[in-house]
């Protein structure tokens, strides 16, 4: 099995503090990585960092694409870039207003990525919006509706519809559900696992939430004022962890 | 017999930084083999680490010290060394590990739970559901609780829905953590004949088991944790 992200490291820096900084490591193909860490600690400028979003002052990020070429972030140019967010990427955000487009309908939220690869046949992206919109738990009677008629667990579900349908080979999660109450968390959990496990895409999540990482990750990283200072597999890190941090951390929640 | 668990020298130390880095050393210097075909019985008293000496198997907990050879189709992989995908890899196909309680997972039914394993090895989903719920029905769960998420469950249910989930997939190695600790004599009956199955087809086995009856039924050799801190102790003092 070969990698499709290498992480050298990686640092972003604000001024002359550092967002994040050596950070290093590998992601294979159907992985999901959680970032753990508390506020502040640099969990969504890594990501952003990862995902190309904002560039990086130090080391590299280096992605394997589906015909097995790698391409180094920091040299590709912004429409080679945005090529590989379309195809090869997702993104979903914390506030759904952010990843979402409010103004128009739930079907035309999941179709754009597929229009922006080139489908064009009406009623074909119709019916696969559809699909998915039920995929998620929607329903496809929906399929008119703005996002902003939409409750906030089901905006979230309707950004995993619109990334998933062009069937990313990654995607990235910024705190998907920071802003949705527990009960609508863990129908959003149980739809994501399932998708995710049923299309083998490899994700990397940022969450406070040690126990979204103990459902969902494979691996995690717990960051610490912008460092990376336990990396491991989820089990491992939440039943054995090392770092004094960590320690902290997973003694402070009541069961993962 | 095939070599199939190599574990040599191990050394485990909690360090608790919560507790001003009290060290806590639980593992000193332990070696272990097991065969295919072979079940062995970890011994000693409560706190010795048996249990951790499993969860270090499983690369859940990491050793400080020591090679923890698994044979995985040929070839040896050692699950104190080995890059977290490599270590799913080796606990989707060769490895299982039977914990002591069930971890639930919400909104999850008690067939869906035991199929997963099928799933992840490739296994049809409605034939994996068949083979999950042929061996719920071994272990006498009611078909009703099938389609239900096992929080709810009895103490015994939820340990016997966790006993199908580590066994329906066939695999070389298990690991089982007091698998009938909370069963009654006719269900610790049927784990103890999964077991014999399980080792009849080439299986190795290490298990920790509470009662006496169960161990002599499967066990064919004991091995007993030697007590680290004990030890340490001893030499300070
Ligand atoms: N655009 C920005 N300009 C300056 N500092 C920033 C900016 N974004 C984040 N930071 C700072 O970088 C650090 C890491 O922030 P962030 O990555 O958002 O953390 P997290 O996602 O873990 O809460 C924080 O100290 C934050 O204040
Ligand atoms: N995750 C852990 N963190 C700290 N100490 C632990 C942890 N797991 C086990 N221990 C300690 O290690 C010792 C051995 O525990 P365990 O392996 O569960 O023993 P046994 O299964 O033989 O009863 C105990 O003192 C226990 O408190
Ligand atoms: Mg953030
Ligand atoms: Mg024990």
């Amino acid at each position: 099995m070969k990698p499709i992200l290498q992480v050298k490291q990686l640092a972003k820096r604000y001024g002359d503090r550092y967002g994040c900084r050596d950070v290093n490591f590998e992601l294979y193909e159907g992985e999901v990585l959680c970032i753990v860490g508390e506020s502040g600690s640099g969990k969504s400028t890594l990501l952003a960092t990862l995902a190309g979003r904002l560039a990086a002052d130090e080391g590299e990020v280096t992605f394997r694409d589906a015909n097995g070429d790698w391409h180094e972030l920091s040299t590709l140019a912004e429409a080679e870039r945005r090529r590989l967010a379309r195809t090869e990427w997702g993104f979903v955000t914390q506030h759904a207003r952010d990843g979402l487009r409010m103004g128009v309908s739930a079907g035309a939220n999941v179709s754009e990525r597929l229009m922006a690869l080139g489908h064009r046949h009406y009623g074909q992206l119709r019916a696969t919006a559809a699909e998915w919109l039920e995929k998620v738990e929607i329903g496809a009677e929906r399929l008119d509706d703005p996002p902003s008629r939409f409750s906030g667990g089901m905006q979230q579900r309707l950004q995993i519809a619109r990334n998933l349908v062009t069937r990313p080979r990654l995607v990235f999660m910024d705190e998907p559900t920071g802003g949705l109450d527990v009960s609508v968390q863990a129908r959003f959990l149980d739809l994501l696992r399932r998708l995710v496990h049923e299309s083998g895409v490899a994700v990397i999540m940022v969450t406070h939430d040690l126990g979204v990482a103990r459902l969902l990750a494979h691996r995690t990283l717990v960051m610490q004022q912008g460092r990376v200072v336990e990396a491991g597999l989820t089990d491992q890190i939440l039943d054995d962890p090392q770092h004094p941090y960590t320690q902290l951390l997973v003694s402070s929640i009541v069961q993962a | 017999m095939t070599l199939l668990i190599a574990a040599r020298q191990l050394s485990k130390t909690f360090v608790l930084h919560q507790q001003d880095g009290l060290e806590l050393p639980v593992l000193a210097d332990v070696s272990l083999e097991v065969h295919a075909g072979e079940c062995v019985a970890l011994t000693g008293p409560s706190g010795a680490g048996k249990s951790t000496l499993l969860k270090a198997l499983y690369a859940n907990y990491l050793v400080q010290h020591g090679t923890l050879n698994i044979l995985r189709h040929g070839r040896w992989i050692d699950m104190a060394r080995a890059a977290p995908h490599e270590i799913v890899a080796v606990r989707r196909d060769t490895l299982g590990y039977v914990s002591q309680f069930l971890r639930v997972i919400p909104r999850v039914s008690a067939l869906d739970i035991v199929a997963e394993p099928l799933i992840e090895q490739g296994e049809e989903r409605e034939t994996a559901r068949e083979r999950a719920g042929a061996l719920l029905e071994r272990l006498n769960i009611a078909e009703r609780l099938w389609n239900l998420p096992p929080a709810t469950f009895s103490g015994g249910e939820q340990q016997r829905v966790n006993i199908a989930r580590g066994l329906v997939a066939p695999r070389p190695v298990l690991l089982l953590d007091e698998p009938t600790a909370s069963l009654d004599a006719a269900n610790r009956a049927v784990v103890v004949e999964l077991m014999r199955e399980a080792k009849a087809r080439g299986a190795a086995l290490v298990g920790i088991f509470h009662d006496e009856a169960t161990r002599d039924a499967i066990a064919d050799r004991l091995f007993t944790v030697p007590l680290a801190r004990r030890h340490t102790k001893e030499i300070a003092t």
